[in-house]
């Protein structure tokens, strides 16, 4: 029998320190779904994404009722739209989209991401002109993410790709001006993307994942905040070890949401993403972790360690907890998602190139960061290019979500409202990387000896 | 299927007898029960057995946390599971 201690701790983590399962999410193959008609194409999609999933929202729902534990989101992800749109000849590829926004409507989940691309090595005839659909199908769609894998670790940095997501973004952020360019937030541009990711707007189901696959992901800055502030004055490999010991508990519940969705679903269980992720809520900031070992601010000087050894130190945890983890698996610092990095930005104590740095020992990138409306497309396509370098060099995954909104300047707060948060507006250096960018072409994929 | 009801709160009189009726009136079984009173925080927990139960889950849960409402305190049921995964190995 469980006893009374064990019981509290568990309700006092979900009650008073935000601990909640952040989304269950459905990958769905689409690969059956090609057809040369692109109307019978989105058909087929539309059919196949709804039959799968129309317990989903429900299943979620009952399983947060029995279990006491919130599930904050219920989500689907597909095969990159390119591959399956690739041999409709019409090369509408919005219509796609439209398709997934209906059935993202139907089954009731708030997003479904899966418009995108893998282009790390080159294009194929299609997905320069997918790409370039993706500004309107976000701009018309509500529920549809979108993302594109620009460069791995194997291939290299494909720069075509980097300079034409610059400006795709800032095309998305026109096109969705009168929303705060909302669109933007949900495209990622990716380098190492991974197949199996259950978080929007990057999430997509790969082409080497099965048929059908439940993938969870945990959160819980707020209990991991909570235990360290017990820790005042211990030394790391105590923090160390109470963040391991946090982290396999959060990851303990989502091992088992994962099992109870798949086989109620009756679907395979794929993995459990270790993630610390934020919400803009009180009490549920990363950055609050890294400020409870010792910083005064969240972009202070040993910022980069801190997130190191929390970073380092959930995947230890987690890792045990889990029959399979996957996916991301680590800290994400979206900016306007967490309040302790707005608060952070908005003392002057976190900087764009402090970011940067800290995305070198953490999960995924620079994420949710809303920048001056007039940055030009080359300073956003050099931004990527930067990012794209960390993680090809560090085998990691590394992204841009990155928010020009128009008319924006530095200093001001755009509030996208929900779990987007708001985001203050960071400075950009303002020289320019336009030559560099305007070359184009392959950076070849870094050497795998000599490492130093 | 077991589950643990958790009821935090102050304390008043007819409080578990209150709680205790609604399960009784489901066909709920109280496998065992523990109380105790921190710093004026009453905290009563039961491990109960809803097998022969004769509602639903999400029914039985409605009426625990409206009876919760009108005594002042905070009532919840959680299946056992989610305290044994996260404790247990």
């Amino acid at each position: 029998m469980i006893n009374q201690k064990e019981i509290l701790e568990t309700i006092r983590m979900i009650q008073n320190e935000n601990l909640d399962i952040r989304t269950i999410t459905m990958g769905i193959s689409l690969r059956d779904c090609c057809s040369e008609d692109t109307d019978k194409a989105c058909t087929r999609i539309y059919d196949k994404i709804t039959r799968y999933a129309k317990d989903l929202v429900k299943t979620g729902d009952d399983i947060e009722k029995e279990y006491g534990i919130p599930i904050i989101n219920k989500r689907i992800s597909v095969t990159p739209i390119s591959i399956i749109a690739e041999s409709s000849r019409s090369g509408d590829y919005v219509k796609f989209a439209h398709a997934l926004d209906r059935a993202a409507t139907e089954t009731g989940v708030n997003f479904i991401g899966g418009f995108s691309a893998l282009v790390h090595k080159g294009y194929t005839n299609s997905d320069r002109g997918f790409i370039a659909a993706i500004p309107e199908a976000l701009s018309s769609t509500d529920r549809v993410c979108s993302s594109v894998n620009v460069a791995t670790t194997r291939a290299g940095i494909n720069m075509d790709a980097v300079r034409q997501m610059g400006e795709i973004i800032k095309e998305t952020a026109n096109k969705t001006a009168h929303n705060k360019a909302f669109g933007c937030a949900k495209l990622v541009v990716f380098a190492n993307a991974v197949e199996d990711n259950p978080f929007m707007a990057g999430a997509f189901h790969g082409i080497g994942e099965p048929e059908c696959v439940i993938n969870v992901g945990v959160s819980g800055p707020g209990v991991v905040a909570a235990a360290l502030k017990k820790m005042d004055g211990s030394d790391f490999g105590a923090v160390a070890e109470t963040i391991k010991r946090t982290a396999f508990k959060i990851t303990r519940m989502g091992q088992l949401v994962a099992r109870e969705a798949s086989s109620r679903l009756g679907v395979s269980f794929g993995i459990v993403d270790l993630s610390l992720a934020p919400t803009p809520a009180i009490g549920d900031s990363v950055a609050h972790i890294l400020e409870a070992m010792g910083l005064e601010r969240c972009g202070a000087p040993g910022t980069t360690a801190a997130l190191a050894l929390l970073n380092d130190a959930v995947k230890k945890g987690g890792v045990m907890a889990s029959s399979y983890v996957g996916g991301l698996s680590g800290a994400f610092i979206p900016v306007s998602e967490d309040a302790g990095m707005i608060e952070a930005v908005q003392c002057g104590a976190l900087s764009l190139e402090k970011l940067e740095a800290m995305t070198c020992v953490c999960s995924v990138g620079l994420d949710m960061i809303v920048i001056p409306g007039d940055t030009p497309a080359s300073t956003i396509s050099a931004i990527i290019a930067d990012e794209a370098a960390i993680g090809v060099v560090n085998q990691k995954t590394t992204a841009v979500r990155i928010i020009p909104v128009p008319n924006a300047k530095e200093g001001e707060v755009v509030d996208f409202g929900g779990l987007f948060g708001s985001g203050p507006v960071m400075g950009v250096n303002r020289f320019s990387s336009e030559a560099f960018i305007a070359r184009g072409g392959r950076i070849p994929a870094p050497l795998h000896s000599l490492k130093n | 299927m077991r589950a643990v009801i958790t009821v935090i709160g102050c304390d008043k009189v007819g409080l578990i007898a209150e709680i205790s009726a609604i399960l009784a009136k489901a066909n709920v079984n109280i496998l065992d029960i523990s109380q105790t009173t921190m710093q004026d925080l009453f905290t009563m927990m039961m491990l109960t057995d809803l097998d022969k139960m004769n509602m639903d889950f999400a029914m039985l849960k409605e009426q625990l946390t409206l009876k919760g409402q009108e005594l002042g305190v905070d009532v919840r049921i959680q299946r056992e599971e989610i305290f044994q995964s996260m404790h247990r190995i």
